[in-house]
């Protein structure tokens, strides 16, 4: 049920969402002129090092987090046809998570916090920085018990049914989340917090690094699931079809809710404070979590096809010629399908164990994920708008035609800027540097490619301004539009399913036993060996 | 649960090729002993200068190689460079590079080889490698460590086995 109050709520969070997005796009742009270094005057590392730790944290945490409450708030409120509970509580939490942005930004922008969106110790940020991200993670919290609320009450109003699919996804990434951030918190609270403070003064970097790898990896299938949610709920029903199995999907989100929180150690492979058992029983964890994507790929695959098939699609690939190819949520989900084919094989590369090596840290790696995240990510985020704004603003959508041709664009400008950014990594350029300074001949293969990105970050930056110029034209239009109606999110609902795919509290358990084998040791052994922790250091 | 025939297919070659993997995986790093640098020692990074084995004079390429004939070279990272900043080793030999870091996080590459590997404040880390290419590479650091970054990097020079000698002793350029 969307009432005034909870569209406010949505459209609060998305155009702060989008606002950053776009906001970072700029810096993304000036990065990569910088770093060509085609414009001498505007060389300066320091410049260069403020922008990357902002453009990081406005596109992985910013745009994410209130993105994906946004999207969460709405998700909750339609598919599962009930009131928003306690609107004053989500305000807060939407107003905790904007005094910490504001608190983060401030000492990002005036150079004082440029340790990246990684912030590894011992480089240490102004204060602010760490207060700053432990608030928007801490409200973020609130969103998550708001939205596990809803759903005990509606599964209490609704005794042996089946919980919708799209909201049984937005409580699996809540539950995700809350076991996600627990790393970086501890690392936040006692940790950083406290060395930032000066209430003491050396840090464990061992410990620190392996309290964030523990976030870092299922970090990203919290900005994964609400894309999934997409390709499993929208895109079906757009290309004119339906979806080929909800149980699969369920089991989908449950196998990346239990694969994807144990594997974080992909991201130390090369560090020398864990051993290599840990890093090869990670591993295996990682090469478990593809299972939920190939599961996705194959069940969204297949209801294109029949959707595809059903619109008269002929022989062995006519259907995806019959496909709504202009239909703006189908077009973005093809698009993210494509870049999740090509995304997914740079992943492979990166979680093979040694092969990791020749690519760890290297231009390849931003590639990667400016790909993956950037693209199959960010572009169902994108469509996402599209779907909801008319419903939101009561409005039409602009121009559908404007729409394909910005997620076109943006399409193209990824495929333009991340080709190069692979082949450089492949040639050796390290990643997060402003300059090339190696006096080497190898390094005059790498001017090239670097042109190559400007142009591709220039397309991306024009499209991103399209994208919010559209959505500003249609809450602005001034004819309304007959509502839109409250977009279910549905299919018809499945005859009830088992219950251990209809509730998370079993599952809990199981992560504990996971998270305790994976993380038990490798966390426990800073306490047991003596270790040597440097002071703070400032950049 | 209800899984179609089609779907159950598709579960199965998942399973087998995530199975490939993992089994090509382990075959490699169990047969031929390749895993990451995993070495798991600590160090007082902020006394470097006094330890035993990472004292300014102690640094380099090594005189004497290990009892498996690996090559030994001592490098500490520091910003914003490696040192000592030039060594010269012999294409085709295994090398044992050691490393700490007397400040902050590095990361070390050679590029287009796999000689990598993070250099964490507290620990000292170890990899092994061999250059099968004679050549001038830059020793890199990969991992952001300060507004200078960009400029951290010592050169190495691998030449071939016959017209390499070994150093005499340690700490100096060679
Ligand atoms: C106009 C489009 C964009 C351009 C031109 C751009 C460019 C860049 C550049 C040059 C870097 C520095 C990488 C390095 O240090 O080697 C960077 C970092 C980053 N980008 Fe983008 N980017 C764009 C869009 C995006 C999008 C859409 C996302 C994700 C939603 C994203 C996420 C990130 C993150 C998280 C980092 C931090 C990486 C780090 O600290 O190493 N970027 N970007
Ligand atoms: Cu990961
Ligand atoms: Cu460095």
């Amino acid at each position: 049920m969307i009432d005034a109050n909870l569209k406010k709520l949505c459209l609060y969070h998305l155009w702060l969402a989008f606002g950053a997005f776009a906001l970072a796009c700029v810096f993304g742009e000036f990065q990569v002129l910088e770093r060509s270094g085609l414009l001498s005057i505007i060389q300066s590392p320091a410049v260069y090092f403020a922008s990357v730790s902002t453009h990081g944290v406005l596109m992985g945490f910013v745009l994410t987090t209130f993105f994906i409450m946004g999207f969460g708030y709405y998700t909750a409120a339609s598919s599962l046809n009930m009131p928003l509970w306690n609107p004053t509580l989500a305000w807060t939490s939407f107003g905790v998570c904007t005094a910490g942005t504001v608190m983060a930004a401030i000492p990002l922008l005036l150079g004082k916090a440029s340790v990246l969106y990684t912030f590894y110790p011992p480089v240490q940020a102004n204060a602010f920085f760490y207060i700053g991200a432990t608030l928007l993670v801490v409200g973020s919290w609130i969103w998550a018990a708001i939205m596990l609320v809803m759903l005990v009450q509606w599964k209490k109003a609704h005794p042996g049914q089946s919980v919708p699919l799209p909201m049984f996804a937005n409580a699996t990434n809540c539950v995700l989340w809350l076991w996600t951030s627990v790393g970086v918190a501890l690392e936040a609270v006692f940790q950083l917090l406290p060395w930032a403070l000066g209430i003491v003064d050396t840090i464990d970097v061992g410990l620190a690094r392996t309290l964030f790898a523990w976030t870092l990896h299922p970090i990203v299938y919290f900005w994964l699931i609400p894309a999934y949610i997409a390709l499993y709920c929208y895109v079906p029903i757009a290309a004119g079809g339906k979806l080929f199995s909800d149980e699969l999907a369920r089991l989908a989100f449950l196998l990346i809710l239990l694969f994807g929180l144990p594997i974080g150690f992909h991201h130390l492979y090369m560090d020398p404070e864990q051993g290599h058992e840990w890093k090869l029983l990670h591993m295996v964890g990682t090469f478990a979590v593809a299972i939920p994507t190939l599961l996705t790929g194959f069940t969204v695959v297949a209801s294109l096809e029949m959707a595809g098939r059903k619109s008269g699609g002929k022989g062995l690939f006519g259907w995806i010629g019959a496909l709504p190819w202009r239909n703006p949520t189908v077009l973005a989900a093809l698009l993210s399908l494509l870049m999740l084919l090509l995304g997914g094989f740079g992943g492979i590369v990166n979680a093979s164990y040694a092969m990791n090596a020749m690519v760890h840290n290297t231009a390849w790696v931003p590639g990667h994920f400016h790909l993956i995240f950037g693209g199959t990510v960010v572009i169902l985020y994108l469509a996402i708008g599209y779907r909801v704004w008319p419903r939101l603003c009561g409005k039409a959508l602009y121009s559908t035609d404007l729409a394909l041709v910005q997620l076109w664009t943006w399409f193209i400008g990824l495929g333009v800027m991340t080709t190069p950014w692979h082949v450089l990594g492949l040639l050796g350029q390290p990643r997060r540097i402003s300059s090339v300074n190696y006096n080497s001949v190898l390094t005059l293969a790498w001017d090239p490619y670097e042109l190559v990105m400007i142009a591709g970050g220039l397309i991306l930056l024009a499209s991103a301004a399209l994208y919010v110029y559209i959505l500003f034209r249609t809450q602005t239009a001034s004819s309304a539009q007959a509502d839109a109606g409250d977009d279910a999110m549905t299919m018809a609902p499945p005859a009830a399913v088992p219950g251990w795919l209809n509730g998370f509290l079993g599952w809990n358990l199981v992560i504990l036993a996971l998270m305790a084998v994976s993380y038990g040791y490798p966390i426990a052994q800073f306490f047991l060996i003596k270790t040597f922790d440097p002071t703070a250091w400032g950049y | 649960m209800h899984i179609n025939t089609l779907e159950k297919r598709w579960l199965y070659v998942a399973l087998g090729m995530i199975a490939l993997f993992v089994g090509a995986m382990f075959y490699t790093s169990y047969s031929r002993n390749i895993h990451p640098p995993s070495h798991v020692e600590t160090i007082d990074s902020a006394s470097l200068h006094l330890s035993e084995e990472f004292a300014e004079d102690k640094l380099g390429v090594q005189p004497q190689p290990l009892a498996d004939g690996r090559l030994q070279v001592k490098l500490v990272a520091a910003r914003y460079g490696f040192y000592p900043r030039q060594i010269e080793v012999p294409a085709g030999r295994k090398i044992v590079f050691r490393l700490a870091t007397l400040d902050v996080l590095h990361g070390v590459h050679v590029p287009m080889t796999n000689m990598s590997t993070m250099i964490v404040p507290g620990f000292v880390a170890e990899v092994t490698t061999v250059f099968p290419k004679p050549g001038e590479y830059p020793v890199l650091c990969n991992e952001y460590c300060g507004l200078g970054h960009d400029h951290m990097w010592s050169k190495l020079t691998v030449v071939a086995p016959d017209t390499w000698r070994a150093p005499t002793q340690t700490g100096v350029q060679q």
